[in-house]
């Protein structure tokens, strides 16, 4: 019998439409995660990650956004959900944690009320109910003294401890699907470590899907199960995270691993990736890698290159994927 | 590698290359005016009014204090008065135009001393700090205790009533909230990472408060001069409505409402008449003023 | 925290003394001597000098500052020159009188501000906002004495429904809150109220659509929150500032109302303003400025520590 899968995409685009320009965001992409399962969206700024992040709650601004293709997260079909099931699954079965917890908290509630009020909006209990879970909740993220936490406004807290009560609001109402949006990337480099390990304990504990949007691939390597790399708005590869970060199939992603310092590259000289990435206002003929990328060829320019499948579980775009295998 | 730049370039339709390019802020600015449809035409009645006064007495069929009292409160509409005739019998048309001259001169000039003098001040106050700011700031928050109509009337009627002193005491009301504007953009500014490193290169004060400080802080001083003009105009007039201010026989709108106040009985529409004028230039002065703070806000 | 309170009424004086200052010297800066308001042209020379003697004028400035504080703080507010009766029972009557028309018109101005203001702010950038943003603007734009003059106009002279001057029938000056007198109160309320209403809408439009484009209503969508919710969040997060400013308009009100009710005949304080100012009535022009500035001087106070009190990230050492 084949497993319900968590989230299933295909094709999806999504533009941002202005007075001046339009922005395809992200120009078709395919997305699989069954539940329990990490996966990774890896990328730099400008690639289309937490565009498409955000697409899978249907965040994006409303009257700009404009989204076609396959989306269907636990079940539901996300392209013509109603506004009122929309809002009772947000929260409720899927979650998203955010970049910048100091200005994702509001910040003349306490971060007491602000989790509870996301219980009693999807539990329906009251007021001292809530605040007896929230409690339950700030020490499940393992936030000192949490009975006097309660009570404190978000900029009494510091940076690791806002974050934590961005999770514990995020995982209250025990979501099946996890969506964080570089959580630990405005951190320093100790609590990060932190973070990371609290959500992965906090994944296993409770079963969830997660998709993890980062730029930074020591936190993919930490966290997930399977990576995606994205560029310009398209997968450009996908694969476990060891087969990935281990032997990189698409130019872009070899590029990404050469540049990182990590056991692997000990004794080499960093790589860079000349260039940088296209505006994504103008419409790209080929691939769109193909200005920066060393082994281009005339097709390359001509049309989109399609996924090839070089092994199990393995996805890469790139017409040239076995000349840069040998490489 | 370096070669594949160029070919990025080339790669894009020429069309597109202009999109491209990199936009100046002022360029910006005048764009985004251009599409502002609302302060475009209240900018043009602004001009065509401005025409109307200047030219007043070419253009008024009579003298503003011609008149007969055998003529007076005759109706809009009646051959030889367009606009009716007030309670003295002069034509309203002809003292509406001269009218405006007073109104808009007793109305603008205030904000333009106030300008000159409190954004000098609060300029000095910003780029001084410490105690000189203080000093000032604190003289300010005294002026600040006043309602503005209430001190305009106050020193109004203490000097006494006439153009002048109109002028000075509608200044007085008007400097302080344009040396707080002043002080608080001229501090933002001087605080902002551009200044710290002009001071790094080794600029001067006086190279640094020309070249970097003047040119961003006079854009919203200004616009927030431009946007007291309205509330100028409205208290200008009200001064001559109570009496202070012109004096008759001399036209201006605040006086002529005043004067006009008994004929609201019998000729209603002409005793608004002058009140309209004054609404239409203070309303044109607000949406104008009002796009262009939203044309150089960079964040909209 | 009571420390702040402490230090921020400490601050009052002053303030209060500078007010006072530029109250008093209002009538020095007057052109002639303020000895001319008091005596008929050709009194000899020797009269003048008794009154003056008597009045205090002939001691150096600062002295006579002192000796006018001094009394101000015993509730003497002087003697009117031309009434010839004390000033501060017409003071105190005057100005219940435009306190009542200036909460009145406050009130109305607060709540048509608030609404059109959150309307215009959560619907930004539509028509909607378009004609709210518009009739905001052309309401502070409005010289609101004549929009007095239009409104009796209208409601007096052409339907013959609303009084046209007044406080009261008859020309009386109680006050009394029953419907003889409440239908005086609503032409000059609904005047007084348009360019608070209009500052407000403003003020709370720049408010809510500042709030609307911040990343925590990302986050409360994010979680389902219905519009309730959100609402919530966007009231208490602009509450402080809206405050503040309805404070501000309502100190503006008493202190600038002295047009409409010249306009309206209202006998508060602006009439007794312009009265004395004509009549050179210098002691009562002197105490009513005093009166109406400390007032301002008073409410920007209650603004300053109700807005530290409901917003926590104001520090409060």
């Amino acid at each position: 019998m084949a497993v319900q899968p968590l989230v299933r995409a295909r094709d999806l685009h999504v533009s941002f439409v202005s007075r001046d320009s339009t922005v395809k965001a992200v120009n078709g992409i395919d997305l699989d995660l069954v539940e329990g399962e990490v996966l990774c969206i890896l990328g730099e700024s400008g690639s289309g990650k937490s565009v498409t992040l955000r697409a899978l709650m249907q965040l994006n601004p409303k009257g700009k956004t404009v989204m076609s293709g396959e989306l269907n997260v636990a079940g539901n079909d996300m392209m013509t959900i109603s506004d009122a099931k929309l809002s009772a699954m947000r929260g409720k079965v899927v979650s998203m944690i955010f970049q910048e917890p100091m200005t994702a908290l509001d910040p003349v509630f306490t971060i007491g009320q602000q989790i509870g009020e996301t219980l009693m909006r999807h539990e329906g209990i009251g007021y001292r109910e809530a605040e007896k879970k929230a409690l339950d909740l700030l020490e499940l993220v393992q936030i000192p003294s949490a009975k006097r936490r309660l009570g404190a406004y978000p900029h009494e807290l510091s940076g690791g401890l806002r974050q934590r009560a961005m999770i514990a609001m995020a995982i209250s109402c025990r979501p099946k699907l996890l969506l964080a949006d570089e959580p630990t990337t405005a951190l320093d480099a100790t609590v990060q470590i932190q973070i990371l390990l609290l959500l992965r304990r906090l994944q296993q504990e409770l079963g969830m899907g997660v998709v993890f949007v980062t730029h930074d691939l020591g936190v993919a390597g930490e966290i997930a199960d399977r990576i995606a790399v994205m560029y310009a708005g398209r997968m450009v590869e996908l694969g476990s995270v060891t087969d990935v970060m281990a032997k990189p199939l698409h130019p872009y992603a070899q590029g990404l691993m050469g540049a990182t310092v990590h056991a692997g590259n000990r004794g080499k000289r960093l790589t860079t990736i000349p260039g940088s990435p296209p505006d994504l206002r103008f419409p790209i003929p080929g691939c769109a890698f193909a200005p920066r990328c060393q082994y281009v060829g005339d097709a390359c320019r001509e049309h989109v290159p399609d996924f090839r499948y070089p092994a199990e579980g393995r996805a890469v775009r790139c017409v040239k994927a076995e000349e840069v295998a040998a490489a | 590698m370096s070669t594949t730049f160029s070919n990025e370039v080339a790669a894009t339709p020429a069309a597109t290359r202009k999109i491209a390019r990199e936009d100046t802020y002022w360029r910006g600015v005048g764009r985004r005016l251009l599409r502002d449809k609302m302060t475009l035409v209240c900018g043009a009645i602004l001009i065509v009014m401005t025409v109307l006064i200047v030219f007043a007495p070419l253009i008024a069929p009579w003298g503003p204090t011609d008149g007969s009292i055998a003529r007076r409160l005759k109706p809009v509409g009646t051959p030889g008065h367009l606009l009716g005739t007030d309670e003295l019998g002069r034509d309203m048309l002809s003292r509406l135009l001269y009218g405006g001259r007073y109104s808009w001169f007793v109305g603008i000039t205030p904000v333009v001393l106030a300008f000159v003098i409190g954004g000098g001040i609060g300029i000095i106050a910003g780029f001084a700090g410490g105690k000189i700011n203080m000093a000032i700031m604190r003289v300010t928050d005294v002026f600040y205790a006043f309602p503005s109509v209430l001190l305009a009337v106050a020193v109004s009627g203490s000097l006494g009533a006439g153009i002048a002193n109109a002028i000075m005491s509608l200044t007085i009301v008007f400097i302080p909230p344009i040396i707080r504007v002043a002080e608080s953009v001229t501090t933002g500014v001087r605080n902002l990472d551009y200044a710290e490193a002009a001071r790094a290169t080794g600029a001067g004060p006086t190279s640094i408060v020309m070249v970097h400080v003047l040119p961003n802080v006079l854009g919203p001083i200004f616009v927030y001069a431009t946007s007291l003009v309205g509330v100028s105009m409205i208290v200008a007039s009200g001064l001559s409505f109570l009496g202070l201010g012109i004096k008759p026989p001399d036209p201006e709108w605040g006086l002529m409402l005043n004067t006009l106040r008994t004929a609201i009985y019998t000729q209603p529409l002409i005793a608004t008449l002058p009140g309209v004028c004054i609404f239409l230039t203070s309303v044109c002065f607000n949406f104008v003023s009002d796009g262009l703070r939203t044309a150089m806000d960079v964040r909209a | 925290m009571l420390y702040y309170i402490f230090r921020r009424i400490i601050y009052i004086i002053p303030i209060s003394l500078a007010v006072s200052l530029v109250c008093f010297m209002l009538v020095h800066i007057a052109p002639g001597d303020p000895i001319d308001a008091m005596v008929q042209p050709d009194t000899p020379q020797e009269v003048i000098d008794r009154v003056r003697a008597e009045y205090g004028l002939d001691r150096p400035l600062p002295v006579q500052f002192g000796v006018w504080l001094a009394k101000v703080a015993q509730g003497d507010f002087g003697t009117s020159l031309i009434k010839g009766r004390p000033v501060l029972p017409d003071l105190v009557s005057a100005s219940g009188a435009t306190f009542i028309l200036a909460c009145t018109g406050g009130l109305l101005g607060f709540v048509l501000g608030c609404v059109f203001g959150g309307l215009a702010g959560v619907y930004r950038g539509t028509w909607i906002d378009r004609i709210l943003l518009g009739t905001a603007v052309a309401g502070v734009s409005v010289p609101h004495y004549w929009l007095g003059m239009v409104m009796v106009i209208i409601f007096s002279v052409n339907m013959n429904l609303l009084p046209a001057m007044g406080a009261g029938p008859g020309g009386s000056t109680e006050w009394a809150w029953d419907w003889a007198h409440i239908r005086y109160l609503i032409l000059p309320s609904l005047t007084l109220a348009v360019i608070p209403a209009g500052i407000v809408t403003r003020t709370v439009r720049g408010l809510v659509s500042d709030i609307m484009s911040q990343d925590y209503i990302t986050t409360l969508r994010g979680k389902g929150m219905r519009r309730r919710g959100i609402v919530w969040h966007v009231v208490k997060n602009a509450a402080p500032t809206v405050l503040a400013v309805i404070g501000l308009q309502l100190a503006n009100l008493m202190g600038g109302s002295i047009l409409v009710e010249t306009v309206f005949a209202w006998p508060g304080t602006g009439m007794m303003l312009n009265t004395a100012i004509f009549q050179r009535d210098i002691p009562v022009l002197q105490a009513t400025t005093l009166v109406l500035a400390l007032f301002f001087v008073v409410l920007n106070l209650l603004v300053d520590l109700v807005q530290t009190a409901i917003d926590p990230r104001i520090s409060r050492r």
